[in-house]
Order: structure tokens, then C-alpha cells, then sequence
């Protein structure tokens, strides 16, 4: 192992980091803003657009997202519209995990029992107050895990987007090997990355969803 | 008349090329869901051992497994295990090794919840009844096991086909190389063949996914219900 | 025993309720007067737990009239959230809000429903669970609490919201048997203040201390309506008189 050229690329992969963490935090919190629209759009059975968002979360679950990349990157430029890479990113990150999100969203609304909205209703709470006080925060509590797990998906997947030119962690290892051909220094340095930014997140969940599960409300 | 982009599809055998280039990855996809069938069972009733040490090590493959993107783990495998063994593995080699390793962890993961989620009474009535324990596991574990796993098994069938999408980012030439190919031929007179090879892909990967999805579930909601 | 009134406080008139083909209250027709307290009885399966559900707009109903305080209220452009700003419901299942405590459950309705300022609600709140012997419960959570204490919190939630009328669906029928006299005292309490009150019960015994009047449902009809003591003592019908003696039996079986 050549430490002198692990010192000198640090600084190439926190910046490398840096790119990945943003893609990330910009398609986790669009694809938690589509996923709960998609999951209200979904439980209220709107007419119509309940079939449109159906049909969404089959394609965006259904195909990978190096595939939805290229063809919003590569593809869709060539009838006119183009995307910066970064905010194809982005963007393919949104389309992919929103749907993950409406389905973590989805199961946490359907777990409030039918009594609860019942007797919401009973002490003359309005649609709008039912959804803020009783359905809401039960469903949260419900979801917590799944959008946790699917926040951990998400970050692990914009480990894809180098393959549209980004400068992320991939990009980054990749790019040393090509040029100075020091593999086993460049994917220590990947793996150590991804661990100093995924096992704390990990940790952190783990520890949230044991609290969740196994204390409830009252603990 | 004006030339049709979709028609770049349809040209000479460029849909054929495709559908063997979507073959290379379904190989790759199918050999690696055979082998964590058969070795995640088995891991995942390792899993359900009560031997400490035997559980650390489990929890630390799986979760290694578990924390690093796929993507890195090809890389892992395909450049620096062949530099620090100084063997060389194609790309095909190596993404069914990555795959079946991934596979067999969240296979086992599965295997073991589906195990440990039975009530213990069920284990406790077969006893009553004077099963042996070989008796316990054919007769009562094994049949409620699978209905529970089965689903999810499905589930992550159809995570690894998606995934293994990523093997042609390792030099693996399947259906996304031979797009990129077929779109470098057909550029000049088709501008917009990149977007109709990559919806064509797309959509290919939909085809292949979304029955698998709706089996699954189907699965799911008729044994929730007995 | 409590001071009734002339006065007509819920009517219900000719009231249809269908599920699907299955007819389950074909034609109920009830008056129910300031102060007074109805309890109906009959066979599981008769209606008479869809009948109060009704009264809620919890059901919709397909055809005749309910009217509270002389307007009706089953009208489509019903906002029935004001509606049951004045009715009370306490169901059969501890039914308490499990991400609040206690004094938050109570709090909600009164608050955020009826806009009410917080501090009176609080006072007011805090005298109703000292009543029910549970203030000292009020910063705790439904997890923590038995299933009459958390019957009597429902009772209480109900009661701060200042109703007109309370309904009570088999709010004992879930509790550990001795649970069932705690949140009974309750009710027999509130009976004593003239609260006007709709209870569905299969406690007999309770039925003939605190009713007024006892409406019997049989089959998605009423079939009879009398004081208790002449309802239990010589029913005119025959449908009321075989339901008492399964009580009779399980009474002699019991001793």
C-alpha cells in the first residue's frame, strides 16, 4: 500500500463525498416530498390521478436506475430536453425513490385502524384535522423504518451516478485506477468512504427503529 | 415521410442484439438466484443457530454485505481481488460471484425472519404432539415458513435482475453496451436513436420486472388471507 | 329517575339502513327527550350497534330522518363535524388515541374541533378525570392505563366536549368482568345529572337501574319499548320474552 498516495487523494474524496452526500440529500428529500403526495394521492383514491401515480410507482419500481438515468440523460436530450448531469441525478434519483417512499408512506397510512379515524371523527374533528392529529402521526410512526431503510437504498444508489460523468465516490476511484493504476489504495479509500458515511446512518436507524418497535407511544 | 426514431428499434437485427444483450444480464441474474436459493436457505438456517459466535459472523457478512453499494463490491472483486490474487476473473465470473454473494446474505436474512417469526407456541405443540424435531420442521415450521418467504424471496429476485444492470459499468457487454453501440451506428441518420434505444430498454426491463412484481404480490395478499 | 322533560331532543323517524342487500334496521322510529336515558337492548346481530352509529353519521343511512334539536341532520350538506361536536360517542374498544396522553386525548376535541380557549378546557378537563378518580393519570399514556381506566378517560374526552346527548356502544362488553362496574358508575353518575343518554348494553342488571325507557331491537326493528321494571318483570312480546330467559338461564347457571 502506498500511504503517501492515500494522504495526497484524501482531499479528492472528501470533495468526492461531498457530491455524493448532496445527490443524495436533494433525492431523498424530493423522493420523500413525491412519496407522501403519491401516498396521500393513493389512500384518498383520486380519481384519475390515483391511476397515473399507480402507474409511476410500477415503471420507477419495476426498471433500475442506471437504466432510467441513461434514458433521462442520454435520451431525452436528443428530442430537446437536456439536463445538467447533476440534476439528472438528481432528478433520477427523485423518480426512483419516490416510489420506494410512497410505499413506506402508503403502509404507514394504511395501519391506522378504521376505530381510530372513527373516533377522530366522533369528537367532531374536520377531514383536514383528522389527517393532522390522528392520522399523521400514527402513520409516521409506522413508516419510520421503511423510509429509513429506503434513505440507506437511496444514498447506496447514487453510487450509480458516475456512470453519467458526476464526480461522486465512483467517479473518484475510478478515475485512480484508470490514471495511476493504484487499485488496491483507491477502493480501500471507496470502501472506508461509504462506511464513515453509511455505518453512523445505519447505526442511527437501527437504533431509531428498535425505539419505534419496541417502546411505542409512552415509553 | 419523415424517419420514425422508433423505427432505429426495428432496423436490421438491432432489436435481436438487444434482447441477447438483455440475455447476458438475465444469465448473469439467473445463475446468481439459483445459487442464493439454495446456499441462503441453508444460511439463513444457520442464521437461526443459537451459538454466539456463529451469529456474529453471520450478522457481519450480512451486514457487510449489506452497507456497501453493489457497485463498489463489483469493483471490489473485479479490480482488486484479481490484483491481490493475481488471478484474472472475466466480468460475467465476477458479477455472478458479487450477485450470489449479496443474494445468498438477503436470502438468508429472509429465510431466518421467516423462520423466527413463527410463534414459538407452534414449536411447543408439535412437541405435544410428540413430533421429533425433523418431524417439526417438515410438518409444521417448513410449510407456514415458505408462505411467508416466498413473497419476499420474489421480491428480491426481481431487486437483483434490476441490479444487475450495474455489471456493464465492470466492461460486461450486455443489453446497455449494444444500445450505446447500436446508438453510435444509427446517430447520423437517426438523431433521436438514443431515446428510443434507451426507452426500448427500459421498457424491456418493465417487461421482465413488473409480472414478476405482481406475481409476488399476488402471492402475498392470497396467503394473508388464509 | 332523572329529570326528563317533554322536550325532544333526537328524533328518529322511519330510519332504513341497508348493507348491500341485507336490510339492518328496516324502519326505527324513536324519540329520545331531554334527560332521558334509552337503553336498547337485544340479540348480537340486530342492529342495535348500527342504529347509534347511525345517530353519528358514522353509517350512512338509506332512508327516513334524523333530527337533533328539531333539525335535521342527515342531510346531504350535513357537516357532520359539527354535528358530533354535540353528540357524544364512547365505543366498545378502548379507543383512546395512542400517540397522546391522556390529557392531549381529552384536550384534542374541545381545542381543536370546537376552538375553545385552552385553559378553560384544561380546567374543565381536569375536574371530569377527578370525578372519575383519574387525574392522576392525566400525563400518562393509553398503554399505561387498564382497560376501565381507559374506558372511563373515553368518557370523560366525550364529556368535555359539552355534548347534548351521549351514546354508550357496549362500552363494558370488552373489559376483564372486574372492570365492568368502574366505568358503570360512571354512567349511573351522569344518569343523576341528567345527562341525555342512548346506551346499547347486555349488563341487565345495569339496564334496569339506569333506564328511563328500554327499546327492544329484534331483527332491524323495535320491538317493544317500555319502563324497565315492566320490561323485565312482564315483557308483552314474544321475541322480548325468549331473549330475557337466555339471561335468566345464564343466571341460574352462574349461581
Amino acid at each position: 500500500m502506498d500511504f503517501d498516495f492515500i494522504v495526497k487523494s484524501i482531499p479528492l474524496y472528501v470533495k468526492a463525498a461531498e457530491v455524493t452526500l448532496e445527490l443524495s440529500f436533494w433525492g431523498i428529500l424530493l423522493s420523500l416530498i413525491i412519496g407522501f403526495i403519491c401516498s396521500l394521492v393513493i389512500y384518498y383514491k383520486v380519481k384519475l390521478l390515483a391511476q397515473v401515480v399507480q402507474i409511476y410507482i410500477e415503471l420507477s419500481r419495476n426498471t433500475p436506475l442506471l437504466i432510467q438515468l441513461f434514458f433521462l440523460y442520454y435520451g431525452f436530450a436528443k428530442i430537446g430536453i437536456k439536463f445538467e448531469a447533476y440534476s439528472c441525478a438528481i432528478f433520477g434519483l427523485a423518480f426512483l425513490g419516490g416510489s420506494y417512499m410512497a410505499e413506506a408512506f402508503r403502509s404507514g397510512l394504511e395501519a391506522v385502524s378504521k376505530i381510530q379515524i372513527e373516533t377522530g371523527l366522533s369528537v367532531g374533528l374536520n377531514r383536514w384535522q383528522l389527517m393532522r392529529y390522528i392520522i399523521l402521526p400514527q402513520a409516521f410512526s409506522v413508516a419510520i423504518p421503511a423510509i429509513g431503510a429506503n434513505a440507506i437504498f437511496l444514498l447506496k444508489e447514487t453510487s450509480v451516478v458516475s456512470a453519467i460523468a458526476l464526480a461522486d465516490l465512483m467517479f473518484v476511484a475510478k478515475d485512480l485506477i484508470g490514471m495511476y493504476y493504484k487499485t488496491t489504495e483507491a477502493l480501500t479509500m471507496l470502501v472506508v468512504a461509504y462506511l464513515i458515511i453509511l455505518l453512523p446512518i445505519s447505526l442511527l436507524l437501527t437504533f431509531i427503529e428498535r425505539k419505534v418497535r419496541h417502546a411505542g407511544f409512552g415509553n | 415521410m419523415q424517419d420514425l426514431g422508433i423505427n432505429v428499434i426495428f432496423e436490421g437485427s438491432n432489436l435481436l442484439r438487444l434482447l441477447i444483450g438483455l440475455w447476458v444480464t438475465m444469465r448473469i441474474a439467473i445463475v446468481a438466484i439459483a445459487i442464493s436459493v439454495v446456499f441462503g436457505i441453508a444460511f439463513g438456517i444457520v442464521m437461526t443457530v443459537k451459538n454466539t459466535f456463529v451469529q456474529i459472523v453471520a450478522r457481519l457478512y450480512l451486514e457487510a454485505v449489506r452497507i456497501i453499494p453493489i457497485l463498489v463490491w463489483l469493483f471490489l472483486f473485479y479490480f482488486g481481488l484479481t490484483k491481490v490474487l493475481h488471478i484474472h476473473l472475466g466480468a460475467e465470473v465476477v458479477s455472478v460471484i458479487v450477485f450470489s454473494l449479496w443474494g445468498i446474505a438477503e436470502m438468508g436474512d429472509i429465510v431466518r425472519g421467516a423462520i423466527t417469526s413463527l410463534p414459538a407456541h407452534q414449536r411447543a405443540s408439535g412437541r405435544a404432539l410428540g413430533l421429533t424435531d425433523l418431524q417439526i420442521y417438515r410438518y409444521i415450521i417448513i410449510p407456514q415458513a415458505v408462505r411467508r418467504l416466498i413473497p419476499a424471496a420474489i421480491n428480491l429476485a426481481t431487486r437483483m435482475i434490476k441490479t444487475t444492470s450495474l455489471v456493464v459499468l465492470i466492461g460486461v457487454v450486455e443489453v446497455l453496451k449494444v444500445g450505446q453501440q447500436i446508438i453510435e451506428v444509427s446517430i447520423l441518420k437517426t438523431p433521436s436513436a438514443s431515446f428510443w434505444v434507451y426507452a426500448c430498454i427500459f421498457a424491456l426491463y418493465f417487461i421482465i420486472c413488473y409480472p414478476i412484481s405482481l406475481w409476488s404480490k399476488k402471492l402475498e395478499l392470497k396467503w394473508q388471507n388464509q | 329517575m332523572s329529570q326528563k322533560t317533554q322536550e325532544k331532543l333526537l328524533e328518529i323517524m322511519n330510519l332504513k339502513k341497508q348493507y348491500d342487500d341485507v336490510e339492518t334496521l328496516k324502519d326505527i322510529s324513536l324519540d329520545v327527550h331531554k334527560g332521558e336515558v334509552v337503553v336498547v337492548l337485544g340479540p348480537s346481530g340486530c342492529g342495535k350497534s348500527t342504529l347509534l352509529r347511525c345517530l353519528n353519521g358514522l353509517e350512512e343511512i338509506q332512508g327516513g330522518q334524523i333530527k337533533l334539536n328539531g333539525e335535521v341532520i342527515n342531510a346531504d350538506k350535513t357537516k357532520w363535524h359539527l354535528i358530533r361536536q354535540k353528540i357524544g360517542m364512547v365505543f366498545q374498544s378502548y379507543d383512546l388515541f395512542p400517540h397522546m396522553s391522556i390529557i392531549e386525548n381529552i384536550l384534542l376535541g374541545p381545542t381543536k374541533a370546537q376552538g375553545r380557549d385552552k385553559t378553560e378546557v384544561l380546567a374543565q378537563a381536569e375536574k371530569l378525570l377527578t370525578r372519575v378518580g383519574l387525574l392522576d393519570k392525566k400525563d400518562a399514556y393509553p398503554r399505561q392505563l387498564s382497560g376501565g381506566q381507559k374506558q372511563r378517560v373515553a368518557i370523560v374526552r366525550a364529556l368535555c366536549m359539552n355534548p347534548e346527548i351521549m351514546l354508550f356502544d357496549e362500552v363494558t362488553a370488552s373489559l376483564d368482568p372486574e372492570m365492568v362496574r368502574e366505568v358503570l358508575d360512571v354512567m349511573l353518575e351522569l344518569a343523576k345529572q341528567g345527562m341525555t343518554m342512548v346506551i346499547v348494553t347486555h349488563e341487565m342488571a345495569f339496564a334496569k337501574a339506569v333506564a328511563d325507557r328500554i327499546v327492544f331491537i329484534d331483527e332491524g326493528q323495535i320491538a317493544e319499548i317500555a319502563k324497565p321494571q315492566d320490561f323485565f318483570n312482564a315483557p308483552t312480546t314474544e321475541r322480548a320474552k325468549r331473549f330475557l330467559n337466555i339471561f335468566k338461564f345464564n343466571e341460574e347457571s352462574e349461581r
